[in-house]
């Protein structure tokens, strides 16, 4: 590993991002430090989406700084070059809302052959893959294509396909909401295991009750900017700006 | 001239037949990817220009195409027109075709969602890798029903190869028609691309097939 040892793991500086003029982050600075789960929580459209889009280099960020490891991959605005990005880019994983798995790839293509084009040798990146499997309590489904499989197993192998990467740090954006009702569990079961194996991980997403479990830390954003952020009894329990008592509400029984 | 022989002589032509129908397929395939590219360039001017070629080049008759292939060199800059007119008539069908399968393909690679590139691009893969292992592939096999259309009209199509006197079957069956006033080598050469086409689509099935292996 590279970069400073005491540094958080993912950091961000007063980042700022518009769409077309519209800002939609306004100065957020945010810091992950090894073995913690942040949650970011927020109503629709404030910008917790474009925060993990830019943090994986996905949008680009018109303002601010991106750390990882306190190692600038973004400087005041200014990116350093493609090829120092790509290394940036094997630092962390992003699983995405609606998987995005390759669907002409079998389950196990799908998270052995990211780790292959990096160098690892097919036989272990099969065997790491084979092993995650297991962990994802998916195993015998190495050989299916993404659509025999439900969502809840969809997204299992995605986050495997992530990890099977060797990422400091994991990204979610809203990781359940695809999915039905009855299959939301088996994913945030998955994900609070790997919070118990302290991955450091950033998880937006509407499930409060898992957010208060399993979080170090808890983000409220809206309109563009973090408007409460503190421990998960306090942010949810004891809300000190009436913006996150009102969002909470809504979700309250 | 009895039946036999007009077939005979119709079959000659069928090499050159099958001469235009392959090599415009070799040319055309690639060629119309590397259309489709441009046309989806980031450069406005290259995606403009391209745009307008491919308009013409679906918007003009193909037999008109093929005489300006054939004959403009002659017109414009006093060429010879070439002995082998497979040359002309193969660039024009090929040019033609391309213009038709760069825009399947665009319409394929178009369909893609942005997340399979978002994907790909968080876990390393080149632009290239991205391109030919993650989105090629499902564009084939979308676009697989369009290609066998195209592929099947190519077929009849070959037969435009009369406008400039090429001696394919088709040609070769016109000129009977007309030297013994029969309506027979018309029939002759309605099934023999009839016959053909089964044949192409017994083989783009196969391919079909072989890409089926996901939903
Ligand atoms: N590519 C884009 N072009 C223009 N506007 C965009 C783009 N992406 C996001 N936005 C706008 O930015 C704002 C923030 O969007 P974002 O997706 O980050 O919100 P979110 O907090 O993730 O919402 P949700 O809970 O619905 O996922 C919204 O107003 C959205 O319309
Ligand atoms: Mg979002």
């Amino acid at each position: 590993m590279n970069g400073n040892k005491n540094a958080p793991i993912f950091a961000v500086n007063n980042i700022q991002k518009s769409f077309a003029d519209v800002p939609v982050l306004e100065d957020i600075s945010l810091s992950v430090e090894q073995g913690n789960v942040v949650s970011i929580i927020g109503p629709s459209g404030s910008g917790k989406s474009t925060l993990l889009r830019c943090g994986t280099f996905l949008e680009t960020a018109d303002g601010g700084d991106i750390l990882y490891n306190g190692e600038y991959a973004m400087k005041d605005g200014v990116y350093v070059d493609k090829a120092a990005l790509r290394k940036f880019r094997s630092r962390f994983g992003l699983v995405f809302q609606n998987f995005n798995l390759f669907p002409h790839y079998s389950v196990l293509k799908n998270i052995a052959e990211p780790p292959m084009l990096q160098g690892v040798s097919r036989e272990e990146a099969e065997d790491r893959a084979m092993g995650l499997l297991r962990k994802m309590g998916l195993e015998g489904r190495e050989r299916a294509y993404p659509s025999q499989l439900s969502g809840g197993q969809q997204q299992r192998v995605a986050i495997a396909r992530a990890l099977a990467m060797n990422p400091e740090i994991l990204f979610f954006d809203e990781p359940t909401s695809a999915l039905d009702p009855e299959l939301t569990g088996e994913v945030l079961k998955v994900i609070r295991q790997l919070a118990e194996e302290h991955m450091t991980m950033v998880v937006v997403t509407h499930e409060m009750p898992f957010a208060k479990a399993v979080s170090n830390r808890v983000i409220f954003m809206a309109g563009g900017v973090i408007v409460e952020q503190g421990d998960p009894l306090q942010v949810f329990d004891d809300p000190q700006e009436e913006r996150t008592r009102q969002f909470l509400r809504v979700f309250e029984k | 001239m009895t039946f036999t022989a007009m077939v005979l002589k119709m079959s000659e032509g069928l090499g050159r037949t099958c001469a235009i129908f392959f090599l415009t397929l070799l040319f055309s395939l690639p060629l119309g990817m590397v259309i489709a590219l441009l046309r989806m360039s980031k450069n406005r001017v290259i995606a403009g220009i391209t745009r307008f070629i491919i308009s013409v080049l679906r918007g003009t008759p193909l037999m008109l195409q093929l005489l300006a292939v054939t004959y403009g060199p002659y017109y414009l800059f006093g060429f010879n027109v070439p002995r082998n007119k497979l040359i002309p008539v193969v660039i024009a069908f090929a040019i033609n075709y391309a213009a038709y399968f760069a825009e399947i393909y665009r319409g394929g690679i178009e369909s893609i969602s942005k997340g399979q590139y978002e994907a790909a691009e968080v876990l390393g893969y080149t632009k290239l890798q991205t391109f030919m292992r993650i989105i090629l592939p499902q564009v084939m096999k979308r676009i697989m029903p369009s290609v066998t259309n195209e592929v099947v009209t190519l077929v009849k199509d070959t037969s435009m190869a009369f406008t400039v006197s090429y001696q394919e079957m088709f040609t070769i069956g016109k000129q009977i028609a007309n030297s013994q006033t029969s309506f027979l080598p018309f029939v002759v050469a309605g099934i023999f691309y009839f016959v053909f086409n089964a044949l192409v689509d017994y083989v783009m099935g196969l391919i079909e097939k072989r890409l089926d292996y996901y939903d």
